[in-house]
């Protein structure tokens, strides 16, 4: 018999630490953030445990200033698949109107995102969340364990990580604390769009080339997704044809130009990509050791 | 110095390039961070944005002037940035046109010893990197005893910093010479030694004209190339049950990762460790049902008919034996703060099987600098020894050589749930089946019905001097006098017997508190109520005398008298001693005492009054005797 491919490796590694989760843990629940990531764990997680039907719920912190596309496709997936979909909002953080053009992104992360899925991971008492965040994403992602301990305050203690060797998870915690678990952790992007492509996974168009309306602010090109984005007298909306790496709130999250309009397109666009991944995402950089931070912080 | 190489890889195609997972490793600034970092720069993997970020960092935390700092393209945490040292493990993916990668920079620092284990247990070859300037260093041999035992026989020695000491050969070659000393000692190891000079980037990914006596290959080359394939698929059949799924009455399948071997449809498995045997008749993969399986993947199998299995069991094919003991040996690394104490109990985690450990005896531990044994009482952070280890039930696994995933454990702390060590085993200790538990035809159960009570232990702690002995002796008169058979075990009473070679030290404590609960064991399989009246102060040794008993046989009764009143009775005067420093480690003056949290039984014994105490407890016992 021939050896494993690299994907196959990577497939069975994250079926088996889904599975150790439903085995180890009470009230596991998967953290749907509608991107190409989330595609994936979510189509790992319906695989780990066929014939059977998905044993946890997934949870979609909206943030209210997602694309309107990933809104649509997220009820569409949900509906289709025949899942649980809890979606919670910072309703505090909506009535005192915090959102990412007045408040800047680091406040609209913090209250939106960061306090927003602690509310829930509480108020529904999970005790371990599936994230579908990858070490080649960010330097501080590439220090996190697979099991990524939370003190009762969902705080991450990068000094002081569990061990974590071979393939035995400790799964134990006390009660009121929990754990992150990152079953992509060892996968690239590319990866993640080449096993995309083998399994015929459906993701949000958003991610393929097309013309779109953008107008560039920052140094960024950002997508006129509604009518909250209100444009600068010297700004103006152009028509291009562009695609999105990653997709976070809007207003946030920069498109690049591009023609990738196929997923062999896109991988082969990576590849001689001069940029990475997150260069289009705002709240990396809004601070030094910024992602590190919001982590600490309990961001995912 | 052996070079462990295939001929020259081709250039492969992006899906079916292999993976490999290599380890760096060294004293601190040997350059590890800068190693990758030059690695990632010289093949372009660096993406312009995160480069214009380093250059940004280098300003302000560098430690090479105004020169990039490549070290911080790979420290990934504030404070890793900000004191310029590696603290935790970090993973770097990249590929050549050869092979991808994923590089684990492990850190320097003997405190963060643990988090390159972590490192290790996951990487296939390791590159140890020495300072020219410096040569071999303790935790240069920390680190490779390390990854020696943690079973990576091929390794690369990078022999770093060569441009701070002018290139010169014979400083290469004695390090090279003083190291092979070492590894004399090591089972299999080889090494492969290379100059280099990571900050000006020489015989990294190419050779260097400033070092001509030095003809190849190149770090990244012999990367490319180093043969690390364990061929797991023609090694034994190994299959962890995971999770048994069974959505609904129809289905019942086993899942799990297939760890070693193949399986096929129609195979006559055996599971451990009943070793029942069944036939395989469906194998589903991700993709769907196939005819046969191979290792590493992740796979759900039905059997041919319906058998009792559940998670942490293992299936082998039935010509195929594991060890399916409760006993082994292995060498243990330790990876906590507090100490490993023999005789405590431990919560132990195989692949999929968990259950309680113990320490039984620690053989010695491993001196790094030589690599001598030394008899030794307790393993602390980093070290490393070797013991035998009693487990709760029989468990298969195999021995670390044969299998690196069955021959492995974790052990983690019953209370703080921290992982603490990690083990790989020797060999399967076959001594526990040679002394089985005699099955007599009078058993307790015989027993207990011809004394008309249910045999059970009451556990009474606190204080010295919060009443113990006084509540246990009144509640015994009252059971007797209601015609049940009893014992009084008394801490005094048994410290001048059973138990005079022991102190009071923490360890001695321990002992004490083991030998009282296997003695209260027999007397509960006597048929007897035992009422056992011990200060025992540790949480965890309460639980270990928990654990020897049936979940209906032990109750726990915290006897809470504050300090101050057990002080101001003080019947023996010990109090007073303990206070002017005449008695060491007394519980509650020196010494700690770990309130139980959930007793079975709260006696306010600071208020009460003993009549009341000893009712509350026979009202607990009504229906359970």
């Amino acid at each position: 018999m021939s050896n494993l491919s690299h994907l196959d490796k990577l497939e069975a590694e994250s079926i088996y630490i889904i599975r150790e989760v439903v085995a180890c843990f009470e009230r596991p629940v998967l953290l749907y953030s509608i991107g190409k990531d989330s595609a994936v764990m979510l189509h790992l997680a319906i695989k780990a445990f066929e014939p059977g039907p998905v044993p946890f719920k997934l949870l979609h912190v909206d943030t209210t200033w997602k694309f309107k596309e990933m809104i649509d496709f997220r009820d569409k997936v949900a509906k289709n698949f025949g899942l649980s979909l809890i979606v919670h909002v910072n309703k505090e953080g909506l009535q005192r109107g915090i959102g990412p053009i007045s408040h800047g992104s680091k406040i609209h992360t913090n209250i939106m995102k960061t306090e927003a899925l602690k509310q829930a991971l509480d108020l529904h008492l999970f005790d371990a969340a599936f994230g579908g965040a990858r070490r080649d994403e960010e330097k501080s992602r590439s220090k996190e364990r697979i099991f990524s301990f939370r003190n009762k305050n969902h705080a991450w203690n990068p000094k002081n990580q569990r061990p974590e060797l071979w393939s035995h998870f400790n799964t134990q915690i006390n009660e009121g604390e929990t754990v992150r678990v990152f079953p992509l952790s060892n996968w690239t992007e590319i990866d993640i769009w080449s096993y995309i492509k083998l399994r015929n996974i459906e993701v949000v168009s958003l991610y393929f080339s097309r013309v779109r309306p953008v107008v560039s602010r920052n140094d960024q090109l950002i997508l006129v997704d509604d009518k909250r984005l209100a444009i600068r007298k010297d700004e103006k909306i152009e028509k291009k044809k562009v695609r999105f790496r990653t997709l976070g709130c809007y207003p946030l999250t920069g498109a690049v130009e591009s023609e990738a309009s196929t997923i062999d397109q896109i991988i082969k666009e990576i590849e001689i990509s001069d940029f990475s991944e997150r260069g289009g995402r705002l709240i990396d950089r809004d601070q030094i050791g910024s992602m590190e931070k919001k982590k600490q912080e309990g961001y995912f | 110095m052996s070079l462990v190489l295939q001929t020259p890889r081709s250039k492969e195609t992006a899906n079916k390039k292999d993976q490999l997972r290599f380890l760096t490793c060294g004293s601190v600034d040997d350059g590890k961070s800068t190693l990758i970092g030059r690695i990632l720069y010289d093949t372009n993997l660096i993406s312009r944005d995160n480069l214009s970020q380093t250059k940004k960092e280098s300003e302000r935390y560098g430690t090479q002037g105004q020169e990039l700092d490549l070290a911080l393209l790979v420290d990934g945490l504030q404070a890793e940035r900000e004191q310029g040292i590696t603290i935790d493990i970090a993973y770097r993916y990249f590929e050549t046109e050869v092979r991808k990668f994923i590089a684990i920079d492990a850190p320097g620092h003997e405190e963060y010893t643990r988090n390159m284990v972590t490192g290790a247990s996951n990487a296939e070859t390791a590159i140890i990197l020495i300072d020219a300037e410096k040569g071999i260093t303790k935790q240069t041999k920390r680190h490779s005893s390390i990854i020696s035992l943690l079973g990576i026989k091929n390794t690369l020695l990078a022999v770093n910093k060569m441009d701070r000491v002018n290139y010169d050969q014979k400083t290469f070659l004695d390090i090279c010479e003083d190291y092979k000393t070492f590894c004399r000692k090591l089972t299999e190891f080889h090494f492969t030694a290379i100059p280099i000079s990571a900050l000006k980037g020489c015989c990294v990914t190419k050779l260097d004209t400033s070092i001509p006596w030095y003809k190849g290959p190149s770090l990244l080359e012999v990367l490319e190339n180093i043969d690390v394939s364990a061929n797991i698929t023609d090694a034994e059949t190994r299959f962890p049950v995971q999770i048994v799924n069974r959505p609904d009455q129809n289905f019942r399948g086993y899942s799990g990762t297939l760890v070693s071997g193949k399986l096929s449809c129609g195979d006559m498995i055996t599971v451990h460790p009943s070793f029942k045997k069944c036939q395989i008749s469906k194998i589903i993969e991700p993709t769907g049902p196939v005819k046969r399986s191979q290792a590493g993947k992740s796979i759900t199998i039905v059997l041919s008919e319906e058998i009792d299995i559940s998670r942490g069991d293992m299936i082998t094919k039935s010509s195929s034996k594991p060890y399916v003991v409760d006993q082994l040996a292995a060498h243990v690394i330790w990876l906590d703060h507090t100490a490993l104490l023999p005789e405590r109990i431990y919560d132990i985690r195989f692949a999929t099987k968990e259950t309680t450990a113990q320490i039984t005896t620690l053989e010695y531990k491993i001196d790094f600098e030589s690599l001598d044994h030394h008899a030794a009482k307790t393993l602390k952070l980093n070290e490393i020894g070797f013991c035998k280890i009693a487990l709760a039930d029989a468990v298969a696994f195999d021995s670390y050589d044969d299998n690196k995933v069955t021959g492995s454990f974790i052990l983690i702390d019953r209370e703080t749930k921290a992982t603490v060590g990690a083990g790989v085993i020797d060999y399967g200790l076959r001594r526990a089946s040679n002394i089985q538990w005699h099955n007599m035809k009078i058993d307790k159960r015989l027993r207990s019905k011809r004394y008309n009570q249910k045999p059970m232990m009451l556990w009474f702690t606190g204080l010295s001097g919060s009443g113990k002995s006084t509540i246990a002796d009144k509640l015994e008169q009252k059971l007797v006098e209601r015609g049940h058979f009893t014992y009084l075990l008394d801490g005094d009473n048994l410290r001048h017997g059973l138990n005079k070679d022991l102190g009071f030290t923490d360890k001695d404590r321990i002992e004490n508190i083991r030998r009282v609960a296997e003695v209260g064991k027999l007397m509960v399989d006597a048929g007897l109520l035992v009422l056992a009246c011990f200060i025992s102060p540790f949480k965890a040794e309460r639980e270990m005398a928990r654990l020897l008993f049936n979940n209906d046989e032990f109750f726990e009764i915290f006897v809470d008298t504050p300090l101050k009143i057990c002080e101001a009775r003080d019947p023996k005067g010990l109090y007073k001693k303990a206070r002017s420093g005449e008695l060491k480690n007394f519980t509650g003056i020196d010494s700690e005492y770990e309130a139980p949290l959930n007793a079975d039984i709260h006696l306010d014994a600071g208020t009460q009054s003993v009549e009341k105490l000893v009712n509350q407890v026979l009202k607990f016992l009504e229906k359970k005797i």
